[in-house]
């Protein structure tokens, strides 16, 4: 039993489609805590101590945030500059979040054919998350794939639904801890291991 | 004990005044009232506890009616009587000149020569500050166009008393009956009138010198030793010496001792000395009116009850119908007017000033004299009763109605999620905000003339005391979300936030608050949304002063809001730990409160943004290049 804490981060939520339905997905898995950062800091003023006691509290943590400008909204980063402090989550010191697993959960207007080296964005989408990827590793976290939903300019609600209905089912099954730790690092994004239902 | 002795006299007259100013003022009836009351209770005709003494009294006690005017004078504001200067002028000059002249015109059909009839109809021409500031007050409607007029016809008759004071004595037909003010015993009465003319005069003159040139240095020197006491001496000094001088020379105390605050209103010590003479005003006055109360002559009203009745009904009848008038020449609107001219419709304690001092002087006789108080107790009485029948039968035929017209079927089933009660300042940033972000509320108001200006604009208002469980209803409260009080009045609030508890325990209040007292108050009332109107503008000024002295913007900021925060988690820590009974005073509850504030300042942990902050990191990396 893992418990999961979901670091949500989208600035214009009441409009996003997809986001709606990844967290009412999310909602169904009993014990997943979700923090919305910019409805708790809408002045962007993170309560550090609050933040830490949740990271603190949970074993698998996920950013879930749009995909903008090749990163995530500028909530996040002001999450990463402030909660994760020299001493506390990386430095001689600073082992309070070892050992625990992290990835991002996000959407992307590109599909996924844009997010290769002959696409149009030319690089792949782990390259993108390098810097996330870093500084998990520099926090002596266990950095994951991501769960990407690509292409959603084009999206419609059969496939929203099916895309959703996938988080829940990876977040269940990540809740459970049924996938083995060298099967889940062999992958480049966490959508290949549960399959995008079809019913 | 003996029945004329300092201390029964003392017991009584104090012990009549406790029990009866609070009763009378549960009853809504006014202190002035609750004063009479405890007169007449104690007087020859109820308990006859007090019966000759009672003049003896009345001499101390007027001594209140000396300090009233001085306070008076203090409080005359240049600034202010020159912004309300045609209202006052306008609408209460014409008032007082108005009422006079009718009252006095019929008042010469009866007994009385035209002397006396000019005296009543001036002394009858008053109204009742007390009453009427306090019941406006009460109803929240100081700044409405009721209650800014009403404000200054009384002002002007505050001010008219002084002349009318001054002019009483010309009046005499009578001999005087002596009294306090006997002109016998003036120094200068055996002069020549020439000289006593240049002395009263030089008497004037000198009061405004001195009160220029001596005093203020002078309450400067004592301000400077620190000690209270003597400050309160000082200021008692000044009231006393000039009642005494100008007793000296054949003038009105009042007189001069108005005068004297007008001289002083400037001064630096305005509020010492008001504070200071506030307390010992109020109980000489108080014991002016138990006097006047215990000297009402019950066998004169009993002998021909139907002349009072009449004469009270005609008076109220003839100072409205002024009122009236000028209020609708002066652009007063209707609902308003009715208000304003009904609420000024008694006759005020400032005529028992004048009573006592026409008997002195010799201008009424004392058979009028008493009838007249009697009169006048009365209409101050009954007033009450009559804003009472005018609330029930006048108002809902020429006023706003209370309730928004009705609109055609198809908009009934619009219905806000948000009542915002008050649109004053406050209520009115509020509701813009919400509107310009396309979300309509509904209104609730006190003001008729503002309510009926926003329903011309297509608000959705509604009139009346928004306390009230039906106006609650028809603005729609049993199916909104929210509701905004943003009225003025702290103890109005209070009353709307139990109201609303009781009613509609479903809404979301978010209330506004005065200061952190209020907020205090209405914490404990179980508000958890609470907005002290003060305190996010005086952070603001903080970070702009912040920036001017070179902080970045954003880290100002930053701090500011930091500030807030905790600022918010030691209100929440006081009020749970502070217990308001314990406080005799309210600036001794000030000062501890700024006391305790400080010390939870300081005790705060700072939130400091430690991951912009680099230093503990290049501390590592240093220590470790070195190994």
């Amino acid at each position: 039993m893992s418990k999961i804490l979901i670091l949500f981060a989208h600035p214009l939520y009441e409009k996003s489609r997809v986001h709606h339905e990844l967290l009412k997905q999310a909602r169904t898995v009993p014990g997943i805590t979700i923090n919305d950062l910019y409805h708790h800091y809408p002045d962007f003023d993170i309560d550090v101590e609050r933040e830490k006691s949740l990271l603190v509290a949970h074993d698998i943590i996920i950013w879930q945030h749009p995909f903008y400008w090749y990163s995530a909204p500028a909530m996040l980063k002001q999450w990463q500059d402030l909660v994760l402090e020299h001493g506390w989550a990386y430095g001689k010191k600073g082992r309070a979040l070892e050992g625990k697993k992290i990835f991002n959960a996000m959407t992307s207007g590109g599909g996924e054919d844009a997010y290769r080296s002959g696409g149009h964005n030319r690089y792949d989408i782990s390259s993108y998350l390098i810097p996330f990827e870093r500084t998990a590793s520099l926090c002596r976290m266990i950095y994951w794939p991501p769960f990407w939903v690509p292409g959603v300019h084009r999206m419609d609600d059969v496939q929203i639904k099916k895309f959703s209905t996938q988080y829940r089912n990876l977040l269940t099954a990540l809740k459970e801890d049924i996938f083995p730790e060298d099967e889940i690092n062999s992958l480049t994004n966490f959508n290949q291991l549960v399959p995008l239902n079809t019913e | 004990m003996d029945p004329s002795s300092f201390l029964f006299q003392a017991f009584v007259y104090l012990a009549a005044a406790v029990l009866f100013v609070p009763i009378a003022n549960r009853l809504g009836l006014g202190s002035v009232l609750g004063y009479l009351l405890a007169g007449i209770m104690i007087g020859p005709y109820v308990l006859g506890i007090v019966g000759r003494e009672g003049e003896d009294i009345m001499h101390y006690a007027e001594f209140g009616v000396v300090m009233m005017l001085f306070l008076i004078g203090l409080e005359l504001n240049p600034q202010m009587l020159w912004k309300l200067r045609k209202s006052i002028l306008g609408l209460g000059g014409l008032q007082v000149i108005l009422t006079t002249i009718i009252v006095g015109a019929i008042a010469v059909f009866t007994q009385l020569n035209w002397q006396q009839s000019l005296a009543v109809g001036m002394i009858l021409s008053m109204s009742s500050t007390a009453i009427v500031m306090q019941s406006m007050k009460e109803k929240g409607l100081m700044k409405t166009g009721a209650g800014q007029s009403s404000f200054s016809v009384l002002l002007f008759q505050d001010i008219a008393v002084i002349p009318m004071l001054a002019l009483f004595p010309l009046l005499a037909t009578l001999r005087a009956t002596g009294g306090g003010d006997a002109h016998s015993n003036s120094l200068i009465y055996h002069m020549p009138a020439w000289v006593q003319a240049l002395i009263m005069f030089g008497s004037i003159a000198a009061i405004i010198v001195l009160g220029s040139f001596v005093i203020r240095p002078a309450l400067r020197f004592v301000a400077r030793t620190r000690t209270r006491e003597v400050f309160t001496a000082s200021a008692l000094l000044i009231v006393v010496g000039i009642a005494a001088l100008m007793t000296q020379v054949g003038l009105s105390p009042a007189l001069g001792a108005f005068l004297a605050g007008v001289v002083l209103a400037n001064s630096e010590y305005r509020h010492e000395l008001e504070s200071d003479i506030e307390p010992f005003k109020g109980l000489l006055l108080g014991l002016f009116f138990i006097a006047i109360g215990a000297s009402i002559q019950f066998p004169l009203i009993m002998d021909d009850p139907w002349a009072i009745t009449g004469c009270v009904l005609a008076l109220i009848v003839i100072k409205a119908g002024v009122l009236l008038f000028l209020g609708r020449f002066f652009g007063i609107s209707t609902e308003q007017n009715f208000i304003f001219a009904f609420s000024l419709s008694q006759v005020g304690e400032f005529a028992f000033v004048l009573l006592t001092f026409a008997l002195q002087e010799g201008i009424l006789a004392e058979n009028a004299t008493n009838f007249l108080i009697a009169v006048v107790a009365i209409s101050m009485g009954i007033t009450p009763i009559v804003m009472l029948l005018v609330e029930k039968f006048i108002l809902p035929r020429v006023g706003t109605d209370e309730i928004v017209p009705m609109k055609p079927a198809d908009d009934i089933d619009e219905k806000n999620e948000v009542i915002i009660a008050g649109f004053g300042h406050f209520g009115n940033t509020v509701g813009r905000f919400l509107r310009a972000n396309n979300i309509q509320a509904t209104y609730l108001d006190l003001d008729s003339d503002r309510v009926d200006v926003l329903r011309k604009m297509g608000f959705k208002v509604f009139y009346g005391d928004a306390s009230r469980r039906d106006l609650l209803i028809a603005a729609g409260a049993e199916q909104s979300k929210i509701i905004i009080i943003a009225i003025d009045d702290a103890e109005m609030r209070l009353q709307m936030v139990e109201s609303i508890k009781r009613h509609f325990p479903h809404l979301h209040i978010l209330v506004r608050a005065t200061n952190r007292f209020d907020a205090y108050n209405l914490m404990n009332a179980g508000m958890l949304h609470v907005y002290r109107e003060t305190l996010d503008t005086s952070v603001r000024v903080g970070v702009d002063a912040l920036i001017l002295l070179g902080v970045r913007p954003y880290t100002a900021k930053r701090l500011a809001r930091t500030f807030l925060k905790l600022d918010e988690q030691n209100l929440k820590k006081l009020a749970s730990i502070r217990n308001q009974e314990e406080y005799i005073t309210a600036s001794k509850m000030f000062i501890e409160e700024i006391e305790l504030i400080i010390q939870a300042d300081a005790q705060s942990k700072k939130i400091s943004d430690d991951g912009w902050d680099s230093e503990t990191l290049r501390e590592e990396v240093r220590s470790t290049n070195t190994i």
